[in-house]
């Protein structure tokens, strides 16, 4: 037994393709079987890998979450930034560059207001729970747009910790929620186009949120959301000390 | 050979990424600008000019397919490993501007789609092709 587990922690990459397979087999048993192919198979898939973080974040309190299990380091790097990152450029092949060019006027749009929005939202909420000052605001209302807009913003700003911490967690949440709410509302908003998806990943920015989110509803778009998605988190560490703490600052009067 | 293919997705991968990097630099912020769109946008000119001239074979071509096949596998893995506990341990200012925002954001996505003219959508999906 300890023989095994010792090959398998050795093979940590090996063993994350395995126990991924198993879980993309057990989702897609589950969405044909119980939902009769409603519920995508990839969006059970991602919900039951959220389900899995949750459970290696409460067994190790690490931050990783199933990652952290030292069995399961291998997902760490397959999940990781640069699989990630490499897996997204690739679903690029094939994408028709016309789309992009007659969608890049509304996904600028999208990204200048989706930034503004989440701080607005972020900020007032803050103000709402008593933290009135410019630098908490800027801070949680960064947290609002992405997990690293809220601490870049609060670093730079010299935020508190606790403050920082709330701005993480309210952009985790954001995260998680765009992943499995995405196939959800992707109806509702007429989510089924190139420029849509455009608009849809500069308005929510997070990068794991709209790559996970666009995964579950429909493959071909995720190119389209991606590109536009991935400046958003850029653009909002730009905007967030700068341009956003100056206008909170003018608003609360200093 | 199949790793032709690889190795021009890795290459556009790491340009697009040095790219947004220096953007970053550029502009005095901590983060990476845009790398990743940069990335994609190499790989669509690149793969464009490469099949117009007749250099890119079907079997480089599988070489960038399976990492593209690969993408809902590796955010299955990257789902797990979300801090998913810290997410739900904000307390209500993290979960109300986190929800908040969220919401807000998502009911604006028809408001922006709209700008230039309503696209139609794309065809329905084979189920195999998911």
């Amino acid at each position: 037994m300890e023989m095994i587990t010792e090959i398998l922690s050795k093979n940590g990459l090996v063993f994350a393709f395995v126990v991924v397979g198993v879980v993309m087999w057990v989702s897609y048993q589950i969405s044909d079987r119980l939902s009769a192919g409603r519920l995508h198979g990839s969006a059970v898939a991602i919900i039951l890998g959220l389900v899995l973080a949750w459970w290696g974040g409460l067994a190790t309190g690490g931050s990783k979450g199933l990652a952290d299990v030292p069995l399961f380091a291998g997902i760490g790097l397959m999940g990781g930034a640069m699989l990630r990152d490499l897996a997204i450029v690739s679903t690029a092949y094939g994408v028709d560059i016309r789309e992009i060019r007659k969608a890049g006027a509304a996904g600028v749009v999208a990204l200048a207001l989706g930034i503004v929005v989440s701080f607005a939202v972020g900020a007032l909420v803050a103000a709402a729970f008593g933290y009135t000052d410019a630098v908490s605001m800027a801070t949680i209302g960064g947290g609002a747009a992405t997990y690293i807009v809220g601490p870049v913003t609060g670093t730079a700003l010299g935020a508190s910790s606790d403050v920082i911490a709330l701005s993480v967690a309210a952009g985790l949440l954001k995260a998680v929620l765009v992943m499995i709410g995405t196939p959800l509302v992707a109806p509702l908003i007429g989510l089924n186009n190139p420029k849509s998806a455009m608009a849809y990943g500069g308005l929510m920015g997070t990068t794991s949120g709209v790559a996970g989110g666009l995964a579950a509803t429909d493959k071909r778009l995720v190119p389209y959301g991606a590109m536009t998605a991935t400046f958003y988190t850029g653009l909002g560490c730009l905007m967030g000390p700068s341009v956003m703490y100056l206008a909170l600052l003018a608003i609360t009067g200093g | 050979m199949i790793i032709y293919g690889v190795a021009a997705l890795a290459a556009c991968h790491l340009a697009g990424v040095i790219l947004g990097d220096l953007l970053g630099v550029l502009l005095g912020v901590q983060s990476n600008v845009g790398g990743v769109g940069f990335a994609m946008l190499l790989l669509i000119v690149a793969s464009d000019w490469l099949r117009r001239t007749g250099r890119l074979p079907a079997l480089s071509e599988q070489g960038i397919l399976f990492w593209s096949a690969m993408y809902i596998p590796i955010v299955v893995a990257m789902a797990a490993q979300q801090n998913v506990v810290a997410a739900l341990a904000g307390g209500p200012v993290a979960i109300i501007a986190g929800v908040g925002a969220t919401i807000a954001c998502v009911a604006l996505v028809p408001v922006v789609a709209r700008i230039g003219g309503q696209d139609a959508p794309l065809p329905p999906l084979m189920a195999q092709e998911a």
